[in-house]
């Protein structure tokens, strides 16, 4: 549980972060540091350098958008889940932020931080995934807007260049429809051994996964049979197809894929009732 | 075999829910630990080890490690064999024809487990200790490895121990009455097989040792989170061959132990030796991943029990068989933890007949030994899910069975089936206490209603009448069990001229709150404050003389021997009073809290009075020694046997397996409650225990030996959230073994705890057929049986 040694850096904003990330070989971003941390502390990671975004107050916020939210990447899970915009506009966002870690977690861990590590295991990669978010990037070359769906490359793998920040999450706003995220988790303070997000859109839903393959997923199948107007128990049954999921002392992936079919029927029934 | 003591005095402590006096320090973060003891010059330790179960070492080569900044040594395990003697000891060869290996503290030619350590680093600080530890290259040959308990048994396995011709360690027996006739006559027969996973010790400071040596003078201190400091030293001293007198052992604050602290460990020992090689002051502290590994695990078993009874389920007769995973080594008390078992597997119940026949088997896995109970929730385990196949065998409520076959209640020492001499017991009370309590009628007939509506949640009710024996004594008995050291405990007054007392204990409390305990007895028996009295314990110079803490023993031994010595010097005490008055010691009693003269309230002297008389030495009985201080070492006549009903109401999500406990009820009988408050806060860590080994933890290992549950987010112990409030209550039936009725708390609700809630799945899932789930019932594990008994519908 000793790290190996590394450099320590304070950013006190986006473009020196960038600027201290070109300097390098191989620095991570240091913003919670809930999940960067205890790979340290295992020496599974080992980075030469970490630049701390943590101070840069800039990228802790949440605001109105028009037809989106607009939440900072460097908000931490506690602001997200009481935050009052994302409440009323996109309620499965606050609601899954709480559901992250413990307390002290979600006190220092940040919706980007947990984006950008890309556990498949995580909550709200899925729900952002879900919800079809577009991620927005800076780095030497400028802005860029990146759809949550093309972030999320492997695992632990994102689109995220070596020398680029992401800065800022936008969601829709809702606009009533129904949502459910189902994270089953035998300890509270357990990952997800299978997680469901589900938001209703005409003519169906959005459903997501988490722990089921390598990145947070899309049920498609489901997503399909829910178009088709297919009841939600059989509509569920289809939310294997695609999968891939992991057999770990958590659970086995034969157990995974029972019981997603048994979150997602859960979560259809929640969200459609909603 | 009763003793009564000299209780003239009012209670004004004893039974009173008193603050616990060790907490203002601890909460405050004043408190010293290990790993908070910092010394000029010192350096740190780091060890290197394997990776392989079992391999065979070709080479080290430590020339990158030791080019590695700050690094100021590297050894290999070859390198220091010649400095650890017979390596580390066993103190529990249980058997005459038992096969014990060496065990060496650092392996030379062959590692037998993952963890196992095999060379070691001392650097300037702990980073670079732990970087020049991984530059340490270390060429290995891997072998086969023994992983599977049944299989590390049979005829042609794999040998850990070359040496040995089989894995087989040793095999004990105890049998009692005509075993063999009852069940080859028995109408019921109920043959179960149980299995015991490893637990890892999770204690919240990890392991740490700190040497400080005085080369000159070949002295040397040494801080370790032990639960043992006074074991430790005299291992030590054995091992490397020191003058035990040049040697002292401090057991600072202790965070935690459950057995696990109950050690003579690889890393004390080659700590110390490096100390006495490089003159430096050398600490180590354990990584918690190292603690998965190279700290002793807990339990192991294979356990096979059968029962058997008449039509009615009036048990007969109990015949165990067990199969115990010793892992790689003996350590201090691997081959003996079993056998503490071995007398309590029929339970609390009346039997005719009683086998029980225990193999200890080597592996290629970490050591096991004492951890929590230590057998003894093991021997609890099985027969109470026995009795509950026993109870679905004849088709009747698991209460009413356990009814009609509790020893009846008895205040004279009774002789159970394993042949026990229990000291006091009365079943049936605690029983129907905590039936009562929980509601037992009502929770019944909602399950019924759950089951008929075929509700996703269904309710389980599981019952654990449980006995335990604690104290570990006495002496005598424990050299038949052929175990190296004996029962007894140490306890000195010290009545200072000032009025203040100190309390020697050679006890060692690494949470227990001692030093509360001790001084609530002391100060009702002479007659002071509470907090006039000190209590000092875990230091080789302060107390020299201790067995320690472990096996619920502190109180029903230590506290024992604490209580003889204030009577030691109440009887000088009153020597000198009668002195003083010129009245005979007839005529003295001790009498609210002063010494005095029988009729004559005014010519009376409080103990702190007698204490300054005895210092100043002005006026004392002719060749009376000056002072009021008493030694008193306590062996025990017997064990004690605490005891309880244990009830455990379960909902499960049918569809997942999810399992939440709704409600827990506990009546314990632990005799005379000195501390109210500590009895119950043992009480709810024990229960939490159990229901963590219950239904969350186990140590998992592939097929290699490689542990899988390396860490807390795969080795699961449950927090508060995973918890219900618990309901706790007691009876009180007085032990007869010691002079202040007390039994021991501290392992009784790790005890009782593992069938009570396994009982509540097995119940809850009958409507599916299902009779048998292993520990620890995850929600996968409920979640198949329930879909194999579908299948076999």
């Amino acid at each position: 549980m000793i790290p190996s040694a590394f450099e320590y850096e304070v950013a006190s904003s986006v473009g020196e972060t960038i600027d201290m990330l070109g300097r390098y070989d191989d620095a991570k971003i240091l913003a919670g540091g809930h999940s960067l941390l205890p790979l340290m502390k295992l020496r599974l990671a080992q980075p030469s350098a970490l630049i701390d975004i943590g101070r840069i107050s800039d990228l802790s916020y949440v605001r109105d958008a028009g037809e989106e939210v607009a939440i900072g990447a460097g908000t931490c899970h506690e602001d997200v889940h009481f935050d009052s915009l994302l409440t009323e506009h996109c309620p499965i966002v606050a609601h899954t932020a709480g559901e992250v870690g413990d307390p002290q977690v979600r006190h220092r861990g940040t919706i980007g931080g947990s984006l950008c590590h890309a556990d498949p295991a995580a909550d709200l990669p899925t729900v952002l995934r879900t919800l079809d978010a577009q991620l927005v990037i800076e780095g030497p070359d400028g802005q860029r807007m990146v759809a949550a769906a093309d972030f999320f490359k492997s695992l632990f793998e994102t689109d995220l260049g070596p020398h680029e920040v992401l800065t800022e999450i936008r969601v829709r706003k809702l606009k009533g429809a129904g949502w459910s995220y189902q994270k089953f988790h035998p300890r509270a303070q357990d990952w997800a051994v299978v997680g469901v997000a589900v938001v209703e859109r005409d003519g169906g839903a959005a459903v997501g996964l988490t722990s089921m393959g390598e990145t947070p997923l899309r049920a498609t199948g489901v997503e399909e049979a829910l178009a088709s107007g297919e009841q939600p128990a059989d509509a569920a049954r289809r939310a294997t197809e695609g999968t891939s999921p992991p057999s770990d002392p958590l659970g086995s992936g034969e157990y995974r894929k029972a019981m997603v079919v048994v979150f997602t029927q859960r979560a259809l029934e929640e969200a459609l009732s909603r | 075999m009763a003793q009564t003591a000299q209780r003239t005095q009012a209670q004004k402590y004893v039974g009173g829910g008193v603050l616990r006096k060790e907490d203002p320090e601890l909460v405050t973060g004043q408190a010293t630990y290990t790993d908070d003891i910092t010394l000029p010059g010192m350096l740190w330790v780091m060890f290197v080890r394997s990776p392989f179960a079992h391999a065979k070492i070709n080479s080290i080569d430590l020339a990158a490690a030791k080019r590695k900044p700050g690094v100021v040594a590297a050894f290999s395990g070859t390198e220091l064999a010649a400095d650890f003697g017979d390596g580390l000891p066993c103190a529990w060869p249980v058997t005459e024809d038992i096969k014990m290996p060496r065990h060496p503290p650092l392996a030379t030619d062959v590692v037998r487990y993952a963890g196992e350590p095999v060379a070691v680093v001392i650097a300037e600080s702990r980073g670079q200790a732990k970087d020049a530890s991984e530059a340490v290259e270390v060429d290995y040959d891997a072998l086969d490895a023994v992983v599977d308990l049944e299989q590390a048994s049979a005829d042609g396995a794999t040998l850990v121990h070359d040496e040995f011709d089989s894995n087989n360690s040793y095999t004990w027996t105890l049998a009692t009455g005509e075993v063999d006739k009852i069940f080859s006559e028995a109408p019921v027969i109920v043959k179960e097989r149980y299995l015991q996973p490893r637990l890892i010790p999770n204690a919240i400071e990890p392991r740490g040792v700190v040497v400080q040596p005085v080369p000159a003078q070949d002295e040397y201190t040494m801080w370790s989170a032990t639960q043992v400091p006074h074991v430790l030293k005299t291992m030590l001293a054995l091992v490397l061959g020191f003058h035990e007198s040049k040697l002292r052992v401090i057991a600072p604050e202790v965070g935690g132990g459950f057995g696990s602290k109950l050690q003579v460990y690889n890393e004390e020992v080659v700590v110390l030796a490096l100390a006495k090689r490089t003159g430096r002051s050398l600490k180590w502290v354990e990584e918690r991943s190292e603690n998965y590994l190279a700290t002793h695990h807990g339990r192991g078993q294979i356990q096979d029990i059968e029962l058997a009874a008449e039509e009615d389920g009036k048990l007969l007769a109990v015949r165990a068989k067990i199969t115990a995973d010793m892992g790689a080594y003996m350590r201090l008390v691997t081959p003996g933890i079993p056998l503490l078992g071995g007398f309590l597997y029929s339970g609390v119940y009346d039997a005719k007949a009683y086998s029980f026949e225990c193999t200890g088997v080597f592996t290629n896995l970490p050591p096991t030994d004492a951890y929590r109970g230590a057998g003894r929730p093991e021997a609890t385990y099985a027969i109470e899910r026995a009795m509950d196949a026993l109870a679905r065998r004849v088709n009747k409520d698991p209460a009413q069975v356990r009814r009609l076959n509790f020893i009846a209640p008895f205040d004279e020492p009774f002789e159970s089936a394993a042949g026990l001499q229990i000291d006091s017991g009365n079943y049936s009370v605690s029983l129907d206490k905590a039936l009562e309590t929980i509601g037992y009628d009502k929770l019944r007939a909602e399950q019924e209603q759950r089951r008929q509506s075929t509700d996703r949640m269904q309710i389980g009710i599981g019952i654990s009448t449980y006995i335990e024996m604690c104290g570990l004594a006495p002496s005598q008995v424990l050299a038949s069990l052929r175990y190296a050291a004996g029962g007894w405990e140490a306890a000195t007054i010290r009545c200072h001229p000032t009025g203040k007392v100190t309390v020697v204990t050679g006890t060692s409390p690494h949470g227990q709150g001692h030093e509360t305990s001790w001084s609530q007895i002391v100060a009702d028996e002479l007659g002071v404050s509470f907090d006039d009295v000190e209590v000092l314990h875990g230091d080789t110079a302060v107390s020299p003389l201790g067995m320690d803490s472990y096996g619920s023993r502190s109180l029903s031994v230590g506290g024992v021997a604490v209580h003889y010595a204030a009577q030691k010097v109440l009887a000088k005490a009153k020597k000198i009073t009668a002195h003083e008055f010129e009245a005979s010691e007839e005529d003295i009693e001790f009498r609210d809290g002063k010494m005095q003269v029988k009729g004559a309230p005014d010519k009376a002297k409080s103990v702190p009075e007698i204490a300054f008389s005895a210092w100043t030495a002005h006026n004392l009985p002719e060749g009376m020694e000056p002072g009021l201080e008493e030694n008193y070492v306590f062996d025990p006549p017997n064990f004690t046997f605490p005891s309880g009903a244990h009830v455990c109401a379960v909902e499960i999500d049918t569809e997942s397996g999810q399992t939440y406990v709704r409600e827990y009820v506990a009546v314990d009988d632990c005799g005379t409650v000195i501390n109210p408050i500590i009895v119950e806060g043992q009480v709810h860590g024990g229960i939490a225990q159990g229901i963590a080994e219950a239904q969350y933890e186990e140590a998992v290992f592939d097929e290699n030996g490689t542990l899988l549950t390396s860490n807390m987010g795969y080795y699961r112990i449950p927090s508060a959230a995973e918890l219900p409030s618990f309901t706790t209550d007691r009876t009180t039936t007085p032990s007869t073994t010691n002079p202040l009725g007390v039994k021991g708390v501290g392992e009784a609700g790790t005890i009782a705890a593992p069938p009570a809630f396994i009982n509540s799945v097995i119940d809850a899932l009958a409507p599916f057929g299902v009779t048998h789930i292993d520990k620890p019932a995850t929600p996968e594990r409920i979640w198949t049986a329930i879909n194999d008994a579908k299948g076999d519908e």
